[in-house]
Protein backbone atom coordinates (compact mmCIF):
# COMPACT_ATOMS: atom_id res chain seq x y z
CA UNK A 1 0.00 0.00 0.00
CA UNK A 2 2.83 2.41 0.90
CA UNK A 3 4.66 1.49 -2.29
CA UNK A 4 1.51 2.27 -4.25
CA UNK A 5 1.04 5.69 -2.74
CA UNK A 6 4.69 6.52 -3.21
CA UNK A 7 4.42 5.89 -6.94
CA UNK A 8 1.37 8.14 -7.35
CA UNK A 9 1.79 11.42 -9.12
CA UNK A 10 1.89 14.60 -6.98
CA UNK A 11 -1.38 15.69 -8.55
CA UNK A 12 -3.07 12.42 -7.56
CA UNK A 13 -1.83 12.81 -4.05
CA UNK A 14 -3.10 16.38 -3.95
CA UNK A 15 -6.51 15.24 -5.10
CA UNK A 16 -6.61 12.52 -2.49
CA UNK A 17 -5.53 14.98 0.20
CA UNK A 18 -8.14 17.56 -0.75
CA UNK A 19 -10.77 14.83 -0.84
CA UNK A 20 -9.94 13.87 2.71
CA UNK A 21 -9.99 17.45 3.90
CA UNK A 22 -13.34 17.98 2.18
CA UNK A 23 -14.73 14.88 3.87
CA UNK A 24 -13.52 16.07 7.26
CA UNK A 25 -15.03 19.53 6.75
CA UNK A 26 -18.38 18.05 5.73
CA UNK A 27 -18.42 15.69 8.70
CA UNK A 28 -17.52 18.45 11.14
CA UNK A 29 -20.19 20.74 9.70
CA UNK A 30 -22.88 18.08 10.10
CA UNK A 31 -21.73 17.27 13.63
CA UNK A 32 -21.87 20.92 14.64
CA UNK A 33 -25.37 21.34 13.20
CA UNK A 34 -26.50 18.36 15.25
CA UNK A 35 -24.82 19.67 18.34
CA UNK A 36 -26.09 23.28 18.12
CA UNK A 37 -29.24 22.83 20.28
CA UNK A 38 -27.20 21.21 23.04
CA UNK A 39 -24.52 23.87 22.78
CA UNK A 40 -27.16 26.60 22.84
CA UNK A 41 -28.68 25.09 25.96
CA UNK A 42 -25.31 25.16 27.74
CA UNK A 43 -24.41 28.67 26.52
CA UNK A 44 -27.80 30.09 27.54
CA UNK A 45 -27.45 28.50 30.96
CA UNK A 46 -24.49 30.82 31.64
CA UNK A 47 -26.39 33.96 30.65
CA UNK A 48 -28.04 36.37 33.00
CA UNK A 49 -31.80 36.20 32.39
CA UNK A 50 -31.83 39.63 30.72
CA UNK A 51 -29.33 38.49 28.09
CA UNK A 52 -31.27 35.33 27.22
CA UNK A 53 -34.34 36.95 25.68
CA UNK A 54 -32.89 39.29 23.07
CA UNK A 55 -33.05 39.77 19.34
CA UNK A 56 -30.62 39.17 17.77
CA UNK A 57 -29.52 36.45 20.19
CA UNK A 58 -26.45 37.44 22.19
CA UNK A 59 -23.27 35.44 21.72
CA UNK A 60 -21.02 37.72 23.74
CA UNK A 61 -21.99 38.35 27.35
CA UNK A 62 -20.52 38.14 30.83
CA UNK A 63 -21.06 34.54 31.94
CA UNK A 64 -22.68 34.09 35.32
CA UNK A 65 -23.41 31.10 37.53
CA UNK A 66 -26.42 32.72 39.16
CA UNK A 67 -29.00 30.71 37.20
CA UNK A 68 -27.20 27.49 38.07
CA UNK A 69 -27.24 28.47 41.72
CA UNK A 70 -30.93 29.25 41.53
CA UNK A 71 -31.71 25.95 39.78
CA UNK A 72 -29.70 23.90 42.27
CA UNK A 73 -31.51 25.33 45.28
CA UNK A 74 -34.89 24.02 44.13
CA UNK A 75 -33.56 20.79 42.70
CA UNK A 76 -32.57 18.86 45.84
CA UNK A 77 -35.55 16.54 46.43
CA UNK A 78 -36.08 15.92 42.70
CA UNK A 79 -32.43 14.98 42.28
CA UNK A 80 -32.62 12.63 45.26
CA UNK A 81 -35.76 10.93 43.85
CA UNK A 82 -34.14 10.54 40.43
CA UNK A 83 -31.01 8.99 41.93
CA UNK A 84 -33.05 6.61 44.12
CA UNK A 85 -35.37 5.52 41.31
CA UNK A 86 -32.50 5.11 38.84
CA UNK A 87 -30.06 3.24 41.07
CA UNK A 88 -32.75 1.21 42.83
CA UNK A 89 -34.30 0.01 39.58
CA UNK A 90 -30.95 -0.69 37.94
CA UNK A 91 -29.83 -2.80 40.88
CA UNK A 92 -33.10 -4.75 40.89
CA UNK A 93 -32.86 -5.25 37.13
CA UNK A 94 -29.40 -6.78 37.45
CA UNK A 95 -30.49 -9.04 40.31
CA UNK A 96 -33.39 -10.41 38.27
CA UNK A 97 -31.75 -10.39 34.84
CA UNK A 98 -28.50 -12.24 35.59
CA UNK A 99 -30.16 -15.52 36.72
CA UNK A 100 -32.78 -15.22 34.00
CA UNK A 101 -30.16 -14.70 31.29
CA UNK A 102 -28.31 -17.75 32.66
CA UNK A 103 -31.45 -19.85 32.36
CA UNK A 104 -31.84 -18.68 28.77
CA UNK A 105 -28.27 -19.29 27.65
CA UNK A 106 -25.76 -21.31 29.69
CA UNK A 107 -28.09 -24.02 30.95
CA UNK A 108 -31.19 -23.20 28.96
CA UNK A 109 -34.71 -24.16 29.86
CA UNK A 110 -36.59 -26.18 27.27
CA UNK A 111 -38.57 -23.27 25.82
CA UNK A 112 -35.85 -20.64 26.07
CA UNK A 113 -36.84 -19.09 22.76
CA UNK A 114 -40.44 -18.53 23.87
CA UNK A 115 -39.08 -17.05 27.08
CA UNK A 116 -36.89 -14.59 25.21
CA UNK A 117 -39.74 -13.50 23.00
CA UNK A 118 -42.11 -13.15 25.88
CA UNK A 119 -39.77 -10.63 27.47
CA UNK A 120 -39.31 -8.64 24.27
CA UNK A 121 -43.04 -8.65 23.55
CA UNK A 122 -43.68 -6.80 26.81
CA UNK A 123 -41.60 -3.92 25.41
CA UNK A 124 -44.05 -3.65 22.53
CA UNK A 125 -47.14 -3.30 24.68
CA UNK A 126 -47.70 0.41 25.08
CA UNK A 127 -47.73 1.19 28.79
CA UNK A 128 -49.59 4.40 27.94
CA UNK A 129 -52.64 2.25 27.22
CA UNK A 130 -52.86 1.12 30.84
CA UNK A 131 -52.07 4.39 32.54
CA UNK A 132 -55.53 5.02 34.04
CA UNK A 133 -55.86 1.57 35.62
CA UNK A 134 -52.22 1.75 36.69
CA UNK A 135 -53.12 4.88 38.59
CA UNK A 136 -56.05 3.12 40.25
CA UNK A 137 -53.90 0.10 41.19
CA UNK A 138 -51.22 2.36 42.65
CA UNK A 139 -53.86 4.25 44.58
CA UNK A 140 -55.27 1.10 46.17
CA UNK A 141 -51.81 -0.31 46.88
CA UNK A 142 -50.89 2.98 48.59
CA UNK A 143 -47.99 3.32 46.20
CA UNK A 144 -49.08 6.51 44.49
CA UNK A 145 -46.41 9.21 44.55
CA UNK A 146 -43.94 6.79 46.15
CA UNK A 147 -40.39 6.14 45.06
CA UNK A 148 -41.01 2.38 45.35
CA UNK A 149 -43.59 2.52 42.59
CA UNK A 150 -41.07 4.21 40.31
CA UNK A 151 -38.46 1.58 41.14
CA UNK A 152 -40.94 -1.24 40.43
CA UNK A 153 -42.06 0.21 37.10
CA UNK A 154 -38.62 1.24 35.85
CA UNK A 155 -37.40 -2.27 36.65
CA UNK A 156 -40.15 -3.78 34.52
CA UNK A 157 -39.34 -1.26 31.78
CA UNK A 158 -35.63 -2.17 31.60
CA UNK A 159 -35.74 -5.86 32.47
CA UNK A 160 -36.34 -7.26 28.92
CA UNK A 161 -33.52 -5.17 27.51
CA UNK A 162 -31.14 -6.27 30.28
CA UNK A 163 -32.00 -9.96 29.90
CA UNK A 164 -31.37 -9.88 26.16
CA UNK A 165 -28.16 -7.97 26.57
CA UNK A 166 -26.70 -10.03 29.44
CA UNK A 167 -27.66 -13.21 27.63
CA UNK A 168 -25.62 -12.10 24.62
CA UNK A 169 -22.60 -11.61 26.89
CA UNK A 170 -23.09 -15.00 28.54
CA UNK A 171 -23.16 -16.73 25.17
CA UNK A 172 -19.64 -15.44 24.61
CA UNK A 173 -18.22 -17.21 27.66
CA UNK A 174 -16.02 -19.95 26.16
CA UNK A 175 -17.61 -23.37 26.52
CA UNK A 176 -14.28 -24.94 27.51
CA UNK A 177 -14.10 -22.80 30.64
CA UNK A 178 -17.58 -23.91 31.73
CA UNK A 179 -16.68 -27.50 30.90
CA UNK A 180 -13.48 -27.29 32.96
CA UNK A 181 -15.32 -25.80 35.93
CA UNK A 182 -17.92 -28.56 35.74
CA UNK A 183 -15.22 -31.23 35.66
CA UNK A 184 -13.77 -29.61 38.78
CA UNK A 185 -17.09 -30.30 40.38
CA UNK A 186 -18.32 -26.72 40.43
CA UNK A 187 -22.05 -26.42 40.99
CA UNK A 188 -24.28 -23.84 39.38
CA UNK A 189 -23.53 -21.22 41.98
CA UNK A 190 -19.76 -21.58 41.77
CA UNK A 191 -19.95 -21.72 38.00
CA UNK A 192 -21.76 -18.40 38.06
CA UNK A 193 -19.59 -16.80 40.72
CA UNK A 194 -16.12 -17.86 39.65
CA UNK A 195 -16.41 -18.30 35.88
CA UNK A 196 -19.30 -16.40 34.34
CA UNK A 197 -19.55 -13.22 36.43
CA UNK A 198 -15.86 -12.28 36.22
CA UNK A 199 -15.92 -12.67 32.43
CA UNK A 200 -19.14 -10.76 31.80
CA UNK A 201 -18.54 -7.99 34.34
CA UNK A 202 -17.70 -5.38 31.65
CA UNK A 203 -20.93 -6.42 29.95
CA UNK A 204 -22.85 -6.01 33.18
CA UNK A 205 -21.43 -2.51 33.53
CA UNK A 206 -22.61 -1.47 30.10
CA UNK A 207 -26.01 -3.06 30.71
CA UNK A 208 -26.31 -1.05 33.91
CA UNK A 209 -25.35 2.15 32.09
CA UNK A 210 -28.09 1.64 29.50
CA UNK A 211 -30.64 1.02 32.26
CA UNK A 212 -29.46 4.17 34.03
CA UNK A 213 -29.96 6.25 30.89
CA UNK A 214 -33.53 5.06 30.31
CA UNK A 215 -34.61 5.34 33.95
CA UNK A 216 -33.03 8.78 34.42
CA UNK A 217 -34.76 10.22 31.37
CA UNK A 218 -38.24 8.73 31.89
CA UNK A 219 -41.12 11.22 32.11
CA UNK A 220 -44.46 9.63 31.20
CA UNK A 221 -44.83 7.41 34.27
CA UNK A 222 -43.42 10.07 36.56
CA UNK A 223 -45.80 12.76 35.35
CA UNK A 224 -48.83 10.48 35.79
CA UNK A 225 -47.99 8.73 39.03
CA UNK A 226 -46.00 11.18 41.12
CA UNK A 227 -46.75 14.58 42.63
CA UNK A 228 -44.14 15.66 45.16
CA UNK A 229 -42.85 12.74 47.22
CA UNK A 230 -41.37 10.92 44.25
CA UNK A 231 -41.21 13.57 41.51
CA UNK A 232 -38.06 13.14 39.43
CA UNK A 233 -35.79 15.55 37.55
CA UNK A 234 -37.85 15.73 34.33
CA UNK A 235 -40.71 16.93 36.54
CA UNK A 236 -38.42 19.56 38.01
CA UNK A 237 -37.71 20.81 34.49
CA UNK A 238 -41.41 21.23 33.83
CA UNK A 239 -41.81 23.16 37.06
CA UNK A 240 -39.00 25.50 36.02
CA UNK A 241 -41.15 26.89 33.22
CA UNK A 242 -43.42 29.49 34.81
CA UNK A 243 -46.71 30.73 33.37
CA UNK A 244 -45.29 34.19 32.81
CA UNK A 245 -42.06 36.13 33.07
CA UNK A 246 -38.57 35.47 31.80
CA UNK A 247 -37.38 31.94 32.30
CA UNK A 248 -35.14 30.86 29.43
CA UNK A 249 -31.77 31.08 31.19
CA UNK A 250 -33.22 29.43 34.27
CA UNK A 251 -34.72 26.62 32.20
CA UNK A 252 -31.43 26.07 30.34
CA UNK A 253 -29.46 25.90 33.58
CA UNK A 254 -31.86 23.32 35.00
CA UNK A 255 -31.90 21.35 31.73
CA UNK A 256 -28.11 21.35 31.61
CA UNK A 257 -27.76 20.05 35.16
CA UNK A 258 -30.40 17.36 34.51
CA UNK A 259 -28.88 16.21 31.22
CA UNK A 260 -25.16 16.32 31.91
CA UNK A 261 -24.84 13.17 34.06
CA UNK A 262 -26.40 10.98 31.39
CA UNK A 263 -24.53 12.68 28.56
CA UNK A 264 -21.25 11.92 30.33
CA UNK A 265 -22.31 8.33 31.07
CA UNK A 266 -23.22 7.93 27.39
CA UNK A 267 -19.94 9.40 26.17
CA UNK A 268 -18.02 7.00 28.40
CA UNK A 269 -20.14 4.03 27.36
CA UNK A 270 -20.06 4.96 23.64
CA UNK A 271 -18.53 1.66 22.57
CA UNK A 272 -21.16 -0.48 24.28
CA UNK A 273 -24.04 1.85 23.47
CA UNK A 274 -24.76 0.13 20.14
CA UNK A 275 -24.84 -3.28 21.73
CA UNK A 276 -27.17 -2.14 24.45
CA UNK A 277 -29.52 -0.27 22.16
CA UNK A 278 -29.76 -3.24 19.82
CA UNK A 279 -30.45 -5.49 22.83
CA UNK A 280 -27.24 -7.40 22.21
CA UNK A 281 -27.97 -8.14 18.55
CA UNK A 282 -24.97 -6.12 17.34
CA UNK A 283 -21.62 -6.97 18.85
CA UNK B 1 -45.35 -17.65 19.52
CA UNK B 2 -45.41 -20.75 17.34
CA UNK B 3 -44.63 -18.61 14.31
CA UNK B 4 -41.36 -17.58 15.87
CA UNK B 5 -40.54 -21.14 16.77
CA UNK B 6 -40.73 -22.00 13.08
CA UNK B 7 -38.72 -19.03 11.90
CA UNK B 8 -35.83 -19.29 14.32
CA UNK B 9 -33.23 -21.74 13.07
CA UNK B 10 -33.37 -25.15 14.70
CA UNK B 11 -30.52 -25.80 17.12
CA UNK B 12 -27.78 -27.98 15.68
CA UNK B 13 -27.98 -30.49 18.47
CA UNK B 14 -31.00 -30.91 20.67
CA UNK B 15 -30.38 -28.33 23.35
CA UNK B 16 -32.03 -30.27 26.07
CA UNK B 17 -32.05 -34.06 25.79
CA UNK B 18 -35.46 -35.60 26.22
CA UNK B 19 -34.15 -37.74 29.02
CA UNK B 20 -33.30 -34.77 31.21
CA UNK B 21 -34.63 -35.54 34.63
CA UNK B 22 -37.48 -33.70 36.23
CA UNK B 23 -35.15 -32.37 38.91
CA UNK B 24 -32.76 -30.99 36.31
CA UNK B 25 -35.67 -29.38 34.48
CA UNK B 26 -36.75 -27.53 37.60
CA UNK B 27 -33.18 -26.57 38.48
CA UNK B 28 -32.95 -24.97 35.07
CA UNK B 29 -36.27 -23.19 35.41
CA UNK B 30 -35.57 -21.88 38.89
CA UNK B 31 -33.26 -18.95 37.96
CA UNK B 32 -35.73 -17.80 35.32
CA UNK B 33 -38.75 -17.73 37.61
CA UNK B 34 -38.13 -14.51 39.57
CA UNK B 35 -37.76 -12.40 36.41
CA UNK B 36 -40.63 -14.19 34.70
CA UNK B 37 -43.05 -13.81 37.60
CA UNK B 38 -42.00 -10.21 38.12
CA UNK B 39 -42.60 -9.34 34.46
CA UNK B 40 -45.94 -11.14 34.30
CA UNK B 41 -47.19 -9.44 37.46
CA UNK B 42 -45.98 -5.92 36.71
CA UNK B 43 -46.59 -5.76 32.97
CA UNK B 44 -49.61 -8.02 32.44
CA UNK B 45 -51.85 -7.27 35.42
CA UNK B 46 -52.33 -3.60 34.50
CA UNK B 47 -53.61 -4.73 31.10
CA UNK B 48 -56.03 -7.20 32.63
CA UNK B 49 -57.32 -4.42 34.88
CA UNK B 50 -57.52 -2.16 31.82
CA UNK B 51 -59.71 -4.73 30.11
CA UNK B 52 -61.98 -4.84 33.15
CA UNK B 53 -62.31 -1.06 33.41
CA UNK B 54 -63.04 -0.77 29.71
CA UNK B 55 -66.51 -2.23 30.47
CA UNK B 56 -67.07 0.07 33.44
CA UNK B 57 -68.22 3.63 33.75
CA UNK B 58 -65.74 5.26 36.09
CA UNK B 59 -64.99 8.96 36.45
CA UNK B 60 -62.46 10.36 38.93
CA UNK B 61 -64.50 13.34 39.83
CA UNK B 62 -67.89 11.69 40.41
CA UNK B 63 -68.47 9.75 43.63
CA UNK B 64 -69.91 6.25 43.61
CA UNK B 65 -67.08 4.35 41.96
CA UNK B 66 -67.28 2.13 38.92
CA UNK B 67 -70.31 0.34 37.51
CA UNK B 68 -70.79 -1.97 34.54
CA UNK B 69 -71.82 -0.31 31.28
CA UNK B 70 -71.27 -2.99 28.69
CA UNK B 71 -69.87 -1.86 25.39
CA UNK B 72 -70.73 1.82 25.65
CA UNK B 73 -67.11 2.86 26.26
CA UNK B 74 -66.10 1.09 23.06
CA UNK B 75 -68.94 2.69 21.15
CA UNK B 76 -67.71 6.05 22.37
CA UNK B 77 -64.13 5.30 21.34
CA UNK B 78 -65.06 4.27 17.82
CA UNK B 79 -67.31 7.26 17.27
CA UNK B 80 -64.82 9.72 18.82
CA UNK B 81 -63.16 11.67 16.00
CA UNK B 82 -60.38 12.73 18.41
CA UNK B 83 -59.37 9.12 18.94
CA UNK B 84 -59.25 8.44 15.22
CA UNK B 85 -57.30 11.66 14.69
CA UNK B 86 -54.81 10.73 17.40
CA UNK B 87 -54.40 7.28 15.90
CA UNK B 88 -53.69 8.66 12.44
CA UNK B 89 -51.26 11.26 13.84
CA UNK B 90 -49.43 8.57 15.82
CA UNK B 91 -48.90 6.63 12.62
CA UNK B 92 -47.85 9.73 10.66
CA UNK B 93 -45.43 10.88 13.36
CA UNK B 94 -43.87 7.46 13.90
CA UNK B 95 -43.48 6.61 10.22
CA UNK B 96 -42.06 9.96 9.17
CA UNK B 97 -39.72 10.21 12.17
CA UNK B 98 -38.42 6.66 11.72
CA UNK B 99 -37.89 7.08 7.98
CA UNK B 100 -36.34 10.54 8.36
CA UNK B 101 -34.02 9.39 11.12
CA UNK B 102 -33.02 6.31 9.14
CA UNK B 103 -32.18 8.22 5.94
CA UNK B 104 -30.12 10.75 7.90
CA UNK B 105 -28.63 7.92 9.95
CA UNK B 106 -27.41 6.11 6.84
CA UNK B 107 -25.86 9.34 5.50
CA UNK B 108 -24.11 10.08 8.79
CA UNK B 109 -22.91 6.49 9.13
CA UNK B 110 -21.35 6.65 5.66
CA UNK B 111 -19.72 9.91 6.68
CA UNK B 112 -18.33 8.39 9.87
CA UNK B 113 -17.16 5.19 8.20
CA UNK B 114 -14.10 6.95 6.69
CA UNK B 115 -11.01 7.99 8.58
CA UNK B 116 -10.60 11.74 8.99
CA UNK B 117 -9.22 14.24 11.43
CA UNK B 118 -11.22 14.25 14.67
CA UNK B 119 -13.54 11.37 13.82
CA UNK B 120 -13.93 10.39 17.48
CA UNK B 121 -15.03 13.89 18.44
CA UNK B 122 -17.47 14.12 15.51
CA UNK B 123 -19.00 10.79 16.54
CA UNK B 124 -19.33 11.98 20.10
CA UNK B 125 -21.02 15.22 19.03
CA UNK B 126 -23.44 13.36 16.77
CA UNK B 127 -24.62 10.87 19.43
CA UNK B 128 -25.22 13.60 22.02
CA UNK B 129 -28.82 14.49 20.99
CA UNK B 130 -29.82 10.93 21.83
CA UNK B 131 -28.39 11.25 25.34
CA UNK B 132 -30.01 14.56 26.26
CA UNK B 133 -32.96 14.00 28.57
CA UNK B 134 -35.99 14.08 26.21
CA UNK B 135 -37.88 16.43 28.52
CA UNK B 136 -34.90 18.81 28.54
CA UNK B 137 -34.54 18.57 24.77
CA UNK B 138 -38.24 19.28 24.23
CA UNK B 139 -38.19 22.33 26.50
CA UNK B 140 -34.97 23.69 24.98
CA UNK B 141 -36.42 23.28 21.50
CA UNK B 142 -39.75 24.77 22.51
CA UNK B 143 -38.43 28.17 23.57
CA UNK B 144 -34.69 28.87 23.29
CA UNK B 145 -34.58 27.30 19.80
CA UNK B 146 -38.03 27.85 18.24
CA UNK B 147 -39.44 30.95 19.92
CA UNK B 148 -40.74 33.37 17.25
CA UNK B 149 -39.22 36.45 18.91
CA UNK B 150 -35.79 35.39 20.04
CA UNK B 151 -35.34 31.73 19.06
CA UNK B 152 -31.96 30.74 17.67
CA UNK B 153 -33.40 28.91 14.66
CA UNK B 154 -35.07 32.01 13.24
CA UNK B 155 -31.77 33.86 13.64
CA UNK B 156 -29.79 31.14 11.86
CA UNK B 157 -32.37 30.97 9.04
CA UNK B 158 -32.67 34.73 8.59
CA UNK B 159 -30.12 34.83 5.72
CA UNK B 160 -32.43 32.36 3.92
CA UNK B 161 -35.41 34.69 4.11
CA UNK B 162 -37.06 33.35 7.26
CA UNK B 163 -38.51 36.10 9.43
CA UNK B 164 -39.69 35.35 12.94
CA UNK B 165 -41.71 32.25 12.13
CA UNK B 166 -43.82 30.95 15.02
CA UNK B 167 -42.86 27.35 14.34
CA UNK B 168 -44.96 25.77 17.05
CA UNK B 169 -48.20 27.43 15.95
CA UNK B 170 -47.77 27.35 12.17
CA UNK B 171 -45.75 24.14 11.69
CA UNK B 172 -46.50 22.29 14.93
CA UNK B 173 -46.59 18.73 13.64
CA UNK B 174 -43.51 19.25 11.45
CA UNK B 175 -41.59 20.80 14.35
CA UNK B 176 -42.35 17.90 16.66
CA UNK B 177 -41.32 15.42 13.97
CA UNK B 178 -38.07 17.32 13.35
CA UNK B 179 -37.22 17.13 17.04
CA UNK B 180 -38.03 13.40 17.06
CA UNK B 181 -35.74 12.92 14.06
CA UNK B 182 -33.02 14.99 15.72
CA UNK B 183 -33.14 12.78 18.82
CA UNK B 184 -33.26 9.45 17.02
CA UNK B 185 -30.85 9.97 14.12
CA UNK B 186 -27.86 9.15 16.39
CA UNK B 187 -29.47 5.82 17.29
CA UNK B 188 -29.87 4.90 13.61
CA UNK B 189 -26.37 6.17 12.84
CA UNK B 190 -24.78 3.91 15.45
CA UNK B 191 -26.65 0.82 14.26
CA UNK B 192 -25.94 1.43 10.55
CA UNK B 193 -22.32 2.31 11.32
CA UNK B 194 -21.92 -1.05 13.07
CA UNK B 195 -23.25 -2.65 9.88
CA UNK B 196 -20.86 -0.72 7.65
CA UNK B 197 -17.89 -1.65 9.78
CA UNK B 198 -18.80 -5.31 9.71
CA UNK B 199 -18.60 -5.34 5.92
CA UNK B 200 -15.56 -7.35 4.79
CA UNK B 201 -12.93 -5.04 3.26
CA UNK B 202 -12.02 -7.61 0.59
CA UNK B 203 -15.45 -7.43 -1.05
CA UNK B 204 -15.20 -3.67 -1.42
CA UNK B 205 -11.62 -3.96 -2.65
CA UNK B 206 -12.69 -6.54 -5.24
CA UNK B 207 -15.50 -4.28 -6.46
CA UNK B 208 -13.01 -1.44 -6.86
CA UNK B 209 -10.63 -3.65 -8.84
CA UNK B 210 -13.53 -4.66 -11.08
CA UNK B 211 -14.02 -0.98 -11.82
CA UNK B 212 -17.30 -0.46 -10.00
CA UNK B 213 -18.06 3.15 -9.09
CA UNK B 214 -18.60 4.23 -5.50
CA UNK B 215 -22.35 4.67 -5.97
CA UNK B 216 -22.83 1.33 -7.73
CA UNK B 217 -20.82 -0.43 -5.03
CA UNK B 218 -22.96 1.15 -2.35
CA UNK B 219 -26.22 0.18 -4.05
CA UNK B 220 -25.24 -3.32 -5.12
CA UNK B 221 -23.08 -4.46 -2.22
CA UNK B 222 -23.36 -2.23 0.82
CA UNK B 223 -27.13 -1.72 0.96
CA UNK B 224 -27.98 -5.45 0.80
CA UNK B 225 -25.39 -6.07 3.49
CA UNK B 226 -26.93 -3.31 5.63
CA UNK B 227 -30.46 -4.61 5.25
CA UNK B 228 -30.75 -6.50 8.55
CA UNK B 229 -29.20 -3.55 10.38
CA UNK B 230 -31.65 -1.13 8.80
CA UNK B 231 -34.56 -3.42 9.66
CA UNK B 232 -33.38 -3.68 13.25
CA UNK B 233 -33.04 0.10 13.53
CA UNK B 234 -36.51 0.68 12.09
CA UNK B 235 -38.04 -1.92 14.38
CA UNK B 236 -36.45 -0.71 17.63
CA UNK B 237 -36.90 2.94 16.66
CA UNK B 238 -40.63 2.37 16.06
CA UNK B 239 -41.07 0.68 19.45
CA UNK B 240 -39.81 3.81 21.19
CA UNK B 241 -41.09 6.50 18.82
CA UNK B 242 -44.68 5.29 18.78
CA UNK B 243 -44.76 6.09 22.50
CA UNK B 244 -43.34 9.60 22.15
CA UNK B 245 -44.90 11.75 24.82
CA UNK B 246 -42.33 14.22 26.14
CA UNK B 247 -41.96 16.21 22.93
CA UNK B 248 -45.74 16.48 22.44
CA UNK B 249 -46.55 17.38 26.02
CA UNK B 250 -43.74 19.91 26.44
CA UNK B 251 -43.49 21.52 23.02
CA UNK B 252 -47.09 21.89 21.90
CA UNK B 253 -49.26 20.31 24.61
CA UNK B 254 -50.98 18.44 21.80
CA UNK B 255 -51.97 21.60 19.96
CA UNK B 256 -52.67 23.95 18.45
CA UNK B 257 -56.13 22.41 18.76
CA UNK B 258 -55.36 18.73 18.35
CA UNK B 259 -52.74 19.20 15.63
CA UNK B 260 -50.06 17.23 17.47
CA UNK B 261 -52.18 15.00 19.72
CA UNK B 262 -50.90 11.46 19.30
CA UNK B 263 -52.25 8.37 21.07
CA UNK B 264 -50.09 8.59 24.21
CA UNK B 265 -51.05 12.24 24.67
CA UNK B 266 -54.72 11.50 23.96
CA UNK B 267 -54.79 8.81 26.64
CA UNK B 268 -52.96 11.09 29.06
CA UNK B 269 -55.63 13.73 28.51
CA UNK B 270 -58.51 11.29 28.92
CA UNK B 271 -57.23 10.34 32.37
CA UNK B 272 -55.90 13.68 33.58
CA UNK B 273 -58.33 16.19 32.10
CA UNK B 274 -61.51 14.26 31.35
CA UNK B 275 -61.15 12.02 34.44
CA UNK B 276 -62.58 9.24 32.28
CA UNK B 277 -60.89 6.02 33.41
CA UNK B 278 -63.39 3.76 31.64
CA UNK B 279 -63.12 5.63 28.34
CA UNK B 280 -59.33 5.75 28.54
CA UNK B 281 -59.28 2.02 29.32
CA UNK B 282 -61.41 1.22 26.26
CA UNK B 283 -59.17 3.39 24.10
CA UNK B 284 -56.20 1.61 25.68
CA UNK B 285 -57.61 -1.81 24.85
CA UNK B 286 -58.13 -0.77 21.22
CA UNK B 287 -54.57 0.59 21.17
CA UNK B 288 -53.19 -2.65 22.57
CA UNK B 289 -55.18 -4.65 20.06
CA UNK B 290 -53.78 -2.62 17.17
CA UNK B 291 -50.29 -2.89 18.66
CA UNK B 292 -50.58 -6.67 18.83
CA UNK B 293 -51.38 -6.81 15.12
CA UNK B 294 -48.35 -4.69 14.29
CA UNK B 295 -46.18 -6.46 16.87
CA UNK B 296 -46.93 -9.88 15.40
CA UNK B 297 -45.30 -8.77 12.17
CA UNK B 298 -42.56 -7.01 14.11
CA UNK B 299 -41.77 -10.11 16.14
CA UNK B 300 -41.48 -12.19 12.97
CA UNK B 301 -39.03 -9.62 11.66
CA UNK B 302 -37.18 -9.78 14.95
CA UNK B 303 -36.79 -13.51 14.71
CA UNK B 304 -35.41 -13.15 11.21
CA UNK B 305 -33.13 -10.22 11.98
CA UNK B 306 -31.59 -11.65 15.09
CA UNK B 307 -28.91 -14.15 14.39
CA UNK B 308 -29.76 -16.71 16.94
CA UNK B 309 -26.64 -18.07 18.44
CA UNK B 310 -27.00 -21.56 19.67
CA UNK B 311 -27.79 -21.84 23.33
CA UNK B 312 -25.29 -24.03 25.02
Amino acid sequence: MTALTARRSPRGRLREWSGRVGWAILAWAVAIIFFIPVLWMVITAFKPESAAETWPPKFIFTPTLSEFRLAITGMGPFLAHSIMATLGSTLLVLLLAVPAAYALSVRPVKHWRDGLFFFISTKMLPIVAAIGPLYVIALHAHLLDSIWLMIILYTAMNLPLAIWMIRSFMLEVPGELLEAARLDGAGRIREMGSVILPIISPGLTSTALICVIFAWNELFLAINLTVTNAATLPMFLISSVPQEGLFIAHLCAAATIASVPVIIVGWIAQRSLVRGLSMGAIK
Amino acid sequence: MTVIEDLAPAPRAEVLPRAVSRREGWLRRLPLLPALIYTVVVTQIPFVVTLWYSFQSYFWDTPGGAHFTGLSNYKAVFTNPNFRGALVRSVVMTVSAVIGAMILGIALAVLLDRKFFGRGVVRTLIITPFLVMPAAAALVWATPMLDPNFGLLNYLLEPFGVHHVAWLSTHALGSVIVVMIWQWTPFMTLIVLAGLQSQPAETLEAAKVDGAGAFATFRELTLPHLRPYIELGILLGSIYLVNVFDAVRLMTNGGPGTATTNLPFFLYQEVNNAFDVGGAAAAGVVTVFLTIIVATFALRMFARVFQFEEAR
